[in-house]
């Protein structure tokens, strides 16, 4: 469904990206780790073309995102991304997030998105939040909105960048079970993340990031038992030991 | 399709320079007066003498509601005969440039208080309590720690407001002084050029506020690095 | 000294007309209010859309609206009215019919297109400041969920940015009361002129000059209450900034 082809990308000669290659089928759960500075939010963030890219090719459900010709717009409207910082517009209410790209991108009438709004805050357990405005919510509460709202436009998959790292510690797991629901539920996950029971429970494979080069792409199983390489040892023994 | 014609410029180059020593003769009396004098309004601002500091924060709040030229109209022609009627000067005696000066003095030390104290505002509690901890007084922390900071942070603020000042000086237009802007319109009507008077007088504004905000800007980088 | 202080002067008939010299006042007042209302309504759309075009990605665009701003705020306010009222009907197509309107309309135009030039350089400021404080995030977020760049602009950060920027706007809109008083200059009867026309006429400088103080002074209370007021409104429950 999507596949990442020798994508390369470049601030100025500073090279982000080297030749990152990768391919997600529809249902997989993918976990990508690495260092910090190591890439990892960028390569998701270059799937929904968020990001530019210099070289490569990557294809989403069977449009190029590097193309010029591609509409971004729409292409973003059909990829759901969660922040590591939420991103929810501070001065909407809940139901207004949820509303606001369903009605002005999807073309849905307000009645339709709202009732759509509140299932999805139903399944993420916050149906009782939909009048506050996310400055009143706590930040577990307003990544599950957040994500409740990439839900909202039936997204074909969904990018997580880091969505727990921001969050108290209390606050995690609350985040994590709605991620495991969603997988549980069949929808085709990039999570960028560092919380490697996550990985375990749910992943099918894990990519591990060094200085922009996948370094490792393996199934979930093989990886923790023998990462191949030492950088990817070093650095699960130093995240296992936190 | 206008014709134009530049060639009056050239020999009015000595008035117009004159009209510049004017301007830039108001801004400096205006900057400096207007600093000190901010201060000073910004300190009685903080006084735990109350009626001083309401007296200081009505005078800042007075000139700040009232537009500049109505300023510049109250010291242009009810202060100097005010002031004549009370010594008796003689009615021929050209109080204009002086008007001017003063009345720039202290329009700007209104505002200028007001960045002060903003600066002020910026020294931390810290700072002061560690002054007083030493065995400071308030006046001794208010001098020796609290402004040498407050400055360092308003230097750009401040420079900011000199050019705005600067520009503010071609407002002496309403006495007929001729400062520069003054002195351009007067040639220009003189010669029937005002296009290429104004035109002039517009680009030499421009490049001289723009180098200065430029200055102030490279100033202001290399103080945050 | 000797003033003989006359405030009734303001109920004495005025030379032109039935009007009394307090009439004077209040019709230089609806000027002052007009000509500045009208100029703020222009600096606030070109503002806003000149300060959008600083922060859109494209180093041409902004370069280009960098230098809008850098123009309007290089140049006396003084100056710039008067290129427009006395240099550009020459030198532009249009100024002929220009000069044929009446002398009154004139300078309005004049005037309200130099103030509202002249402010929309620095609600520009603003508006790029507002749009730059906000999280990087939001835009990336809105855009993620599809919206294109004019909706994101439209729905996601020009509604947070001016909220944020209500403070400095408050003071760029007292300013255009302020120096809509300069346009007295070009013959417009605004409030200022019409204060210097009553000294001519009656010789009580003092009386009509504190008119006019303190009427400006009352428009800037009067707009001070109610930008408060929209300050309190706009305030966006539980984000920072909102006390």
């Amino acid at each position: 469904m999507i596949s990442l082809r020798n994508v390369s990308k470049y601030y100025g000669d500073f090279r982000v990206l080297a030749d990152c290659s990768t391919e997600v089928r529809k249902g997989e759960v993918i976990v990508v780790c690495g260092p910090s500075g190591s890439g990892k939010s960028t390569l998701i963030k270059c799937v929904n073309g968020l990001e530019p890219f210099q070289r490569g090719e990557i294809i989403v459900d069977g449009v190029s995102v590097g193309d010029r010709k591609t509409n971004l717009s729409r292409l973003r409207a059909r990829v759901g991304m969660v922040f590591q910082h939420f991103e929810l517009f501070p001065h909407m209410t809940v139901a207004e997030n949820l509303v606001i790209a369903q009605t002005k991108v999807l073309g849905r009438r307000r009645e339709e998105a709202l009732a759509k709004g509140t299932k999805l805050l139903e399944r993420v357990g916050l149906e009782d939040q939909a009048d506050k405005y996310p400055g009143a919510l706590s930040g577990g509460q307003q990544q599950r909105v957040a994500i409740a709202r990439a839900l909202c436009m039936d997204p074909i998959c969904m990018l997580f960048d880091e969505p727990t790292s921001a969050l108290d510690p209390e606050m995690i797991n609350e985040v994590l079970d709605v991620m495991v629901q969603l997988a549980k539920d069949g929808m085709t996950m990039i999570v960028v993340t560092h919380e490697m029971g996550f990985a375990r429970k749910v992943a099918q494979r894990v990519i591990f990031m060094d200085h922009g080069r996948i370094v490792e792409d393996d199934q979930t199983e093989s990886f923790f038992r023998s990462p191949r390489s030492a950088r990817a040892r070093q650095f699960l023994s130093k995240i296992l030991r936190d | 399709m206008y014709e134009y014609d530049w060639s009056s410029i050239p020999g009015a180059l000595p008035f117009l320079a004159h009209g510049m020593r004017v301007s830039l003769e108001i801004t400096a009396v205006a900057i400096v007066v207007g600093i000190v004098w901010g201060t000073m309004l910004a300190v009685l601002r903080l006084s735990s003498v109350k009626p001083l500091a309401w007296l200081a924060a009505g005078y800042v709040n007075l000139f700040r509601s009232v537009p500049l030229v109505m300023v510049l109209l109250w010291f242009f022609l009810i202060v100097p005969q005010f002031l004549q009627d009370l010594f008796n000067l003689g009615r021929a005696t050209d109080t204009r440039l002086v008007s001017a000066m003063v009345g720039f003095a202290l329009f700007e030390a209104a505002y200028y208080s007001e960045i002060i104290r903003a600066g002020i505002h910026s020294v931390g509690q810290g700072q002061i309590a560690a002054a007083h901890a030493l065995g400071m007084t308030r006046g001794q922390a208010l001098r020796l720690v609290v402004l040498p900071q407050a400055f360092r942070n308003m230097v750009p603020l401040l420079l900011t407001q000199a050019i705005i000042l600067f520009q503010d000086t071609s407002l002496v237009y309403v006495s007929a002084l001729a400062d520069f802007f003054g002195a351009a319109y007067k040639v220009g009507e003189r010669d029937g050029r005002i296009v290429e008077l104004l035109l002039f007088a517009g680009a030499v504004y421009f490049v001289l506020c723009y180098a200065a905000s430029r200055l102030v800007r490279r100033l202001q980088r290399r103080a945050a690095a | 000294m000797s003033y003989h202080w006359n405030w009734s002067v303001f109920l004495q008939p005025a030379p032109s007309g039935d009007a009394t010299y307090l009439d004077w006042m209040l019709s230089g007042l609806q000027v002052t209010v007009a000509l500045s209302l009208a100029a703020w309504a222009m600096a606030l759309i070109l503002g806003a859309l000149i300060g959008v075009l600083r922060t859109v990605p494209g180093k041409s665009i902004g370069r280009g609206a960098a230098a809008y701003v850098e123009v309007f705020r290089n140049i006396p306010l003084l100056a710039q009215l008067f290129i427009w009222y006395f240099v550009l009907p020459e030198i532009l197509p249009g100024g002929t019919e220009f000069k044929q309107l009446n002398p009154m309309a004139q300078q309005f135009v004049a005037a309200m297109v130099c103030l509202g030039f002249f402010t929309s350089a620095r609600v520009a400021e603003q508006v790029r400041a507002g749009i730059e404080s906000l999280p990087r995030g939001q835009r990336a977020a809105a855009l993620a969920l599809g919206l294109t760049t004019p909706q994101t602009y439209r729905y996601v950060l020009l509604p947070m940015a001016f909220r944020i920027i209500v403070p400095p706007l408050t003071s760029e809109f007292l300013n255009i009361f302020k120096n809509s008083c300069v346009c007295s200059t070009i013959g417009l009867l605004e409030l200022t002129a019409q204060g210097r026309q009553l000294v001519d006429y009656t010789a009580q400088p003092y009386e009509s000059f504190i008119a006019v103080t303190l009427l400006y002074m009352a428009i800037n209370a009067v707009v001070m209450l109610l930008m408060r007021e929209l300050e309190k409104r706009a305030r966006v429950p539980g984000h920072i900034g909102s006390r």
